[in-house]
């Protein structure tokens, strides 16, 4: 057999390196301002571009898909050559993959603030950066699937089917969540509404986590851990097994975001059974990657590298048995909507993800340079710092958690809740948040730790671009290879099965929602948006208030005393793109426009509010929005939002656009006029009055039949 | 509603159809040799060292450290 000579190229991955240093300190930082603006809500200054609600996506977004996507990214482009004994399969492919992520990124950064969003969760990016995104993954598959081709060993190391999963996984998660109406550039409809979007949503939010920050960085761990403790990991069949199993588990269990959600019973059922078994494929990777350190612990002693990778896969074991008990129905009465929740995704992220990547990167780093890490102590103050910023951060996060929701939920003696005021039960908690600032603190002063770091090692070595190998070439697949061994040597029939495997998943739970209209009781007083009230809805979703106020009234009697009737399926039919929210950091927002309902407010007050939140409460953690009662409503976009509305099925009558305008006037000027009456001078065709008439139109459509039976 | 108790019955026949096919390559001796891979992924670096012309004239010194290092701790 002849051996091949052949070069490996590290540039591409030093610089998804690099890119992931970059927009990790971004995405913490980020962070760290949004949490500081919930205590001080007049920290952006008036400014629009800044508020909590534009910014809390731009946090998401760049911790996922810029930390995390280019951490993925580093270890594939590292890993992979080396694994499958062949550089990529082109370097021009891996240099627009690089590239083109990094112009999403920074076209994300720069819409996000502008409020140009979709209003779905983790998934906020409008359409022409969808279609980008598309196009780069694209070319990240053929790169990837083109090296898998030309390899030179037979068998794949399992760390690579991880990747292969989530590759394909993402693709099919990213095009089916993100399919939308353009109605003009950079403003585009779900084409799902009201549950059915819901349950796209978050079977895309679900498996975003599951395959964008699970099973590609199980790919890293089963790469990195067994070269910087230099064993083999503990158990190769474990990891087939437990690879096979999180794949076809996984993707069932995205209707536990939605427990006492308005959606079908069945569905949320079917998402807890499969969550709770999730623990298992989820701690076979955590013992795998554990179990590996045995007989080298002293090694963890000494090496930070090993360490951060430790409380990584700790952190990962912790909210993998987490989460399976958050999607417990009892469980989730109390952390859904609280900040349990973000305590939660946060040991995820600041530890399983976070710590990964530092462990790679501090790895990597010499390795590039070919010289020995500047510090190792400042790595290790690195890691107690993150460690330690990590637990500032959850810990107490879960007492604010349970905390806010016992209030919630608590009643006196005499039947009434014992908290009717919603700011008390945050005031209440508002300590825990400052703690959450100084966890933050701690961990983004240690990621500039390695940031100083990392460039002090990279100015003590020389960059070693080309690393020399050779491997016998592949021969023909043996008669006598078993089955699995010829599943591995055929990556695109490899890729294909893995496909199905989530498909099926995924086509069983989505086919009957879609097929069965008894899913959705139809409300016969359920009507569309007037006009107002969509440009109004829209104004809504560009300014982010569905990262603080949900929109979902559980089947509880403490929410229906405190927000009014339940939220029903068929309220939301009209909903492109649902907004029902994760966390109520405000009060719920379902029933807002209910005439003699609990929340009911006039418009003047919500037009003072609005203005100037601290006006109407001095303690409100609102920011004010007073560039809303001078920026006026983009009219003129309207006939194309009817239009786009009547083509996903919205009942308007038939050729209503033409008069739409007229509609949208006649209600705008009779809100202006009722201000005025009121003391307060604003045009009719100001933002605020859009956004008045959404928000007393909130909720009501259910119960116009109780009352005047008209809207 | 019967739709959905036959994809319920075709999803529980896949995941069924899944677990033979494990069961039956555990059995046949799918995963016999399951420990080789996990080796092997070890050597690439030993390789790249010695092979590796920078690694060659940079790596020795490096080496040199750690063990002087060792030896002082020593």
């Amino acid at each position: 057999m002849a051996i091949e000579k052949f070069t490996y190229d590290n540039r591409i991955a030093k610089y998804f390196a690099v890119a992931t240093v970059l927009w990790g300190i971004v995405g913490f930082l980020v962070g760290l301002i949004i949490a500081l603006e919930i205590l001080f809500p007049g920290l952006n200054l008036n400014l629009e571009f800044i508020t909590f609600g534009r910014l809390r996506p731009l946090h998401t977004n760049a911790v996922i898909f810029a930390f995390v996507g280019n951490g993925i990214f580093t270890a594939v482009y590292y890993s992979v050559p080396r694994l499958l004994k062949t550089p990529m399969f082109s370097d021009l492919l891996s240099r627009i993959h690089f590239w083109g992520w990094q112009l999403i990124i920074v076209c994300a950064a720069v819409t996000l603030p502008l409020g140009l969003t979709t209003g779905k969760e983790y998934a906020e990016l409008e359409f022409p950066i969808d279609i980008l995104i598309t196009l780069i993954w694209v070319v990240f598959g053929w790169n990837l699937i083109g090296t898998l081709i030309k390899r030179r060993t037979r068998h794949i190391y399992v760390a690579i089917w991880f990747f292969i999963s989530a590759l394909v996984t993402v693709a099919v998660l990213h095009i089916t969540n993100s399919l939308e109406l353009p109605v003009k550039f950079f403003k585009s409809y779900s084409i799902y509404a009201g549950v059915q979007d819901a349950f796209v949503q978050w079977w895309y939010g679900h498996n975003a986590v599951a395959f964008f920050l699970t099973a590609a960085y199980l790919g890293l761990m089963y790469y990195f851990i067994p070269k910087a403790a230099n064993r083999p990991i503990y158990s190769y069949k474990l990891s087939i097994i437990h690879f096979w199993a999180l794949i076809f588990l996984y993707i069932w269990a995205g209707p536990h975001h939605l427990l006492y959600s308005s959606t079908p019973d069945w569905v949320q059922a079917l998402g807890v059974v499969f969550s709770v078994v999730l623990i298992a494929p989820s701690w076979g990777g955590m013992i795998n990657g554990l179990l590996t350190l045995r007989g080298a612990w002293d090694k963890v002693r000494e090496d930070p590298v090993l360490k951060m990778f430790v409380v990584g896969v700790t952190a990962y074991g912790m909210a993998t048995l987490e989460g399976p008990l958050l999607s417990l129905k009892s469980v989730n009465a109390i952390s859904h909507f609280t900040d349990w929740t973000i305590a939660h995704v946060h040991i995820g992220a600041l530890g399983w993800n976070g710590m990964m990547t530092f462990g790679m990167l501090y790895w990597l780093f010499p390795r590039f340079y070919k010289v020995k890490l500047y510090s190792k102590s400042l790595a290790n103050t690195h890691f107690w710092l993150a460690t330690l910023g990590m637990l500032f951060f959850a810990i107490p996060l879960y007492f604010a958690g349970f905390t806010q929701a016992l209030m919630w939920k608590e009643f006196t003696a005499e039947g009434y809740l014992k908290y009717p005021n919603f700011l008390e039960t945050y005031l209440q908690i508002r300590p825990m948040h400052m703690f959450r600032v100084v966890g933050g603190i701690l961990y983004l002063s240690g990621g500039v730790l390695m940031v100083i770091n990392l460039l002090k090692t990279a100015k003590s070595g020389k960059f070693a671009r080309f690393e020399d190998d050779q491997a016998p070439a592949l021969e023909k697949p043996a008669v006598t290879e078993k089955i699995h061994r010829r599943l591995e040597g055929k990556p695109v029939a490899f890729a294909v099965l893995a496909l199905i495997a989530i498909l099926i998943g995924s086509i069983i739970e989505f086919v009957p929602l879609f097929v069965i209209k008894s899913n959705i009781k139809t409300i016969a007083s359920v009507k569309p948006y007037t006009p107002l009230e969509l440009q109004g809805r829209d104004i809504y979703i560009k300014e982010g208030c569905y990262n603080c106020h949900s929109q979902m009234v559980r089947p509880f009697r403490s929410e229906v005393e405190r927000y009014g009737e339940y939220s029903k399926s068929g309220e939301s039919v009209y909903d492109h793109p649902f907004q029902w929210g994760s966390r109520r950091t405000g009060p719920d927002l379902a029933r807002e426009g209910v005439k003699g309902g609990k929340l009911y407010k006039p418009d003047a007050w919500h037009y003072e509010h609005l203005v100037n939140p601290q006006k109407t409460n001095l303690q409100s953690i609102m920011p004010a929005y007073p560039w809303l009662a001078k920026k006026e409503i983009d009219i003129a976009s309207t006939p194309g939002k009817i239009k786009a509305m009547l083509s996903l099925g919205v009942p308007y009558p038939a050729g209503f656009e033409s008069s739409a305008v007229d509609d949208l006037n006649i209600q705008a000027k009779s809100i202006a006029a009722g201000l005025q009456n009121a003391g307060i001078q604003v045009d009719y065709n100001r933002q605020i009055i859009a956004l008045i008439a959404y928000m007393q139109r909130l909720g009501t459509d259910v119960s116009a039949t109780a009352e005047t039976g008209i809207k | 509603m019967s739709v959905i108790y036959f994809l319920i019955g075709l999803g529980i026949l896949v995941a069924g159809g899944f677990l033979f096919a494990f069961i039956w390559a555990v059995k046949s001796g799918q995963y016999d040799d399951d420990y080789t891979p996990s080796v092997r992924m070890l050597f690439d670096d030993y390789k790249d060292d010695s092979i590796n012309e920078p690694a060659q004239t940079t790596e020795p010194k490096v080496n040199n450290k750690e063990n002087a290092e060792k030896s002082n701790n020593n």
